[in-house]
């Protein structure tokens, strides 16, 4: 009969990572859709980062309250989910508390595994609070409507249906502990699950046992079944927050790239010797396209910042055109960019592994040239970002495609560009008049 | 103004045969916005009062292509800046000073990889060495009594990460500083970057320098304090919309030090 759980529990396991796997895959090959950008330079740096920022949450605490709250779940959510190797381990070999062993030491791990249960339950209900009562602006938005509040949600429900099973099956093990009764033998402590464990005086042995399997059972499965809601939630970010911060441009934030084919055209042109009827170098090479119109054109950073994107709005509660109710949102930038890579994504499995055109863009289906043409450039979202995302460069390749390849700036701009082109300013001076305000 | 400013262009001193110790890049701002203008004749007066070694580039000076390369138009930016740097390589720069936060941001990061490498500073770094070295002095008392807040300009902090040099030269005024309640890296910006200068804004219900200059409205200051041509015209025009400009006062740094008494 125990056999019958083990195999069971088994094949749980490998669903689970199984199907986590297949996910993962494809998310690695969406990311790869983008442009190759070397992001390899200062490693140490890089690990710096990554440890300060995704480990460290440094970026977090600039909100106090939200960042102490989040440190709490962040922190708990770790450290309990080290019981899962034992519950892994129990199910495969039918063991019981196998690390109890470890005496004084286990005890002290459930213990505090219970307390941090209790904090994450407390710290996510503020969190319900926050996104549903309070109606905090980043949390209100209309960016959020639809699935990726719910998704928030369920988020949280999910943490206290967890968190609950866990300190349950403490309670009721504690409960036959004190019993005696079969292997249930005395091991661990439960500084909170022993105040839950009366609830089941009275009751029949079996049924505490029936009690105390359900919840283990339910627990890890619940574990398994979050694991792999992650693909399709902003809460990929408990992962993807690492690499993120990792590829991270390590450049002063003011620094925009500079196009290399942009610069070999410009070079070729500002040539007196180039020969203009030279044949190119290679007559199939298909033009560079500039900027960025769809997924493709951006780079595999910028998918992954897009995947990584908690939805937290922190961006967006500091873009100054967001706040002046322009329709810009950085977080939409980045959400957007995440839903039509998704779109592409399953078109590519739909079709046998190559995308078939659908007619449709990141430009225009997703993200309108009016927000792209409302953003100052002022780096607020990316200082703000907790994991170092930087919508702006996103909003920067956009623009890109629309002036260089459609022509399609706003005809301010228009004029701004073509009196640099012909005097060397933005205005409509005489380059020989530069010097007249020594005089004036 | 009456004073005689002294400018050297980098061709009379080639001419002459001499190499200036650092190149004042006036930008476009400078030259031909009548407020921006007064900024660059403030800075001029102090590299004048220090004896500074300086020469601009006068009617050879084209824009840097900034502003086109925030507004998508990498071409038109690569060619302003190739054009700019074998200008600036065949006289041999150095070093370079701006009071455009904008220029010194792609002077100093985007042109090197083109193959322009100077040291960029800031004019407000710069000043704060000259006051530094002892090169400059005014009269500390002149501030004294009023209220100065800081604008912190988004391509001078946030971009570059300079948020102090622009504050030790305000805290030698012995007026009082005050900060916004945001400032430094979570200024808000005042609404021109990224090419907005230059265009209409999109529809929103407020104009973002309204809501910046209120910031510094609510520190009830004497000066609202600047370190960027274009962030000033922002501010300016917001203490108009407030009907503040006569309690009000708008300034680049190098005009605070450059009109303090015995400088
Ligand atoms: S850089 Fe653009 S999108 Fe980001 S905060 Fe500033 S205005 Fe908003
Ligand atoms: S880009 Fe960063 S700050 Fe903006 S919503 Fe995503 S995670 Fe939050």
């Amino acid at each position: 009969m125990s056999f019958l759980d083990n195999i069971l529990f088994a094949l749980l396991l490998a669903a689970g990572i199984g199907y986590f796997t297949i996910n993962v895959k494809k998310l690695i090959r969406n990311i790869k859709l983008g442009q190759d950008v070397d992001r390899t330079d200062n490693p140490s740096a890089r690990w710096k980062n990554m440890t300060m920022v995704a480990l460290g949450q440094s970026k977090m605490v600039k909100r106090p309250i939200a960042g102490f709250l989040h440190i709490v779940v962040y922190v708990g959510f770790v450290i309990i989910n080290i019981e899962v190797i034992e519950i892994i381990i129990d199910g495969l070999f039918g063991t019981h508390r196998v690390l109890s062993f470890m005496g004084g030491f286990y005890d002290f791990l459930i213990g505090s595994f219970e307390i941090l249960a209790l904090l994450v339950l407390v710290t996510v209900i503020i969190f319900w609070i926050r996104r549903n009562v309070t109606k905090i602006g980043r949390f209100a938005s209309a960016d959020l409507d639809g699935k990726p509040r719910n998704d928030a949600n369920y988020i949280l429900y999910f943490e206290v249906v967890l968190m609950t099973l866990f300190l349950l099956m403490n309670a009721a093990d504690f409960h036959l502990q004190n019993l005696g009764i079969g292997h249930y033998n005395q091991a661990g402590s439960f500084p909170i699950s022993q105040y839950i464990a009366p609830v089941f005086n009275g009751m029949s042995e079996g049924l505490v046992v029936i009690i105390e399997r359900t919840a283990w059972w339910l627990h890890i499965a619940g574990i398994l079944v979050f694991l792999n809601y992650l693909y399709f939630s902003k809460h990929l970010h408990i992962l993807l927050a690492f690499p993120n911060t990792f590829y991270a441009d390590l450049n002063p934030k003011g620094k925009l790239n500079n196009l290399q084919s942009v610069t070999n055209e410009v070079k070729l042109m500002m040539d007196p010797s180039a020969d203009p009827f030279a044949a190119p170098a290679n007559p199939d090479a298909v033009p560079a396209k500039f900027g960025a119109s769809d997924v493709q054109d951006l780079n595999w950073v910028q998918l992954l910042n897009a995947y990584s994107c908690t939805e937290c709005g922190r961006c967006t509660s500091s873009c100054p055109a967001n706040q002046t109710g322009k329709k810009l949102s950085p977080r939409k930038i980045m959400m957007d960019t995440r839903d039509r890579l998704e779109e592409v994504g399953r078109n590519i499995d739909l079709n046998k592994g190559v995308f078939v055109d659908d007619g449709k863009s990141l430009l225009n289906d997703y993200i309108t040239p009016e927000e792209l043409w409302a953003c100052t450039t002022c780096n607020a979202c990316v200082e703000e970002c907790p994991i170092n995302i930087s919508p702006l460069s996103i909003i920067i390749d956009m623009r890109r495609y629309l002036v260089m390849e459609q022509s399609a700036a706003p005809m301010e701009l228009n004029n701004m560009m073509s009196n640099i082109e012909n005097n060397g300013a933005p205005w409509p001076y005489n380059q020989m008049d530069r010097l007249n305000w020594i005089n004036e | 103004m009456s004073e005689n400013l002294i400018v050297p262009t980098m061709a009379d001193m080639m001419a002459e045969g001499k190499q200036p110790e650092i190149l004042f890049w006036v930008g476009s701002a400078g030259s031909f916005d009548d407020r921006a203008k007064k900024i660059t004749r403030a800075f001029v007066k102090i590299l004048n009062k220090a004896n500074v070694n300086f020469a601009v580039l006068g009617t050879e000076e084209s824009c840097t292509g900034d502003v086109a390369k925030r507004a998508g138009n990498e071409f038109l930016f690569q060619m302003q800046a190739l054009m700019n740097i074998e200008l600036l390589n065949a006289y041999e720069v150095k070093k370079i000073v701006t009071c455009d936060p904008h220029s010194f941001n792609c002077l100093k990061n985007e042109y090197p990889s083109l193959g322009g490498n100077y040291e960029v500073v800031h004019h407000t770094q710069f000043i704060q060495q000259l006051l530094k070295e002892g090169r400059i002095n005014f009269n500390k008392e002149t501030y004294k009594g009023s209220r100065i807040t800081f604008h912190d300009p988004c391509y001078l902090g946030r971009a570059n990460n300079e948020y102090q040099a622009p504050r030790e030269i305000l805290s030698q005024t012995n007026a009082a500083i005050v900060e916004m309640k945001r400032s430094k890296s979570a200024a808000l910006c005042c609404g021109a970057g990224g090419a907005q200068m230059f265009k209409e804004p999109e529809k929103g219900n407020m104009e973002i320098n309204v809501l910046r200059t209120q910031d510094a409205l609510e520190t009830t200051p004497n000066i609202i304090a600047t370190g960027c041509p274009y962030c000033n015209t922002m501010m300016t025009d917001g203490v108009k919309f407030a009907h503040k400009e006569n309690e009000v006062k708008v300034l680049d740094i190098a005009e605070i030090i450059a009109n303090a008494q015995d400088l």
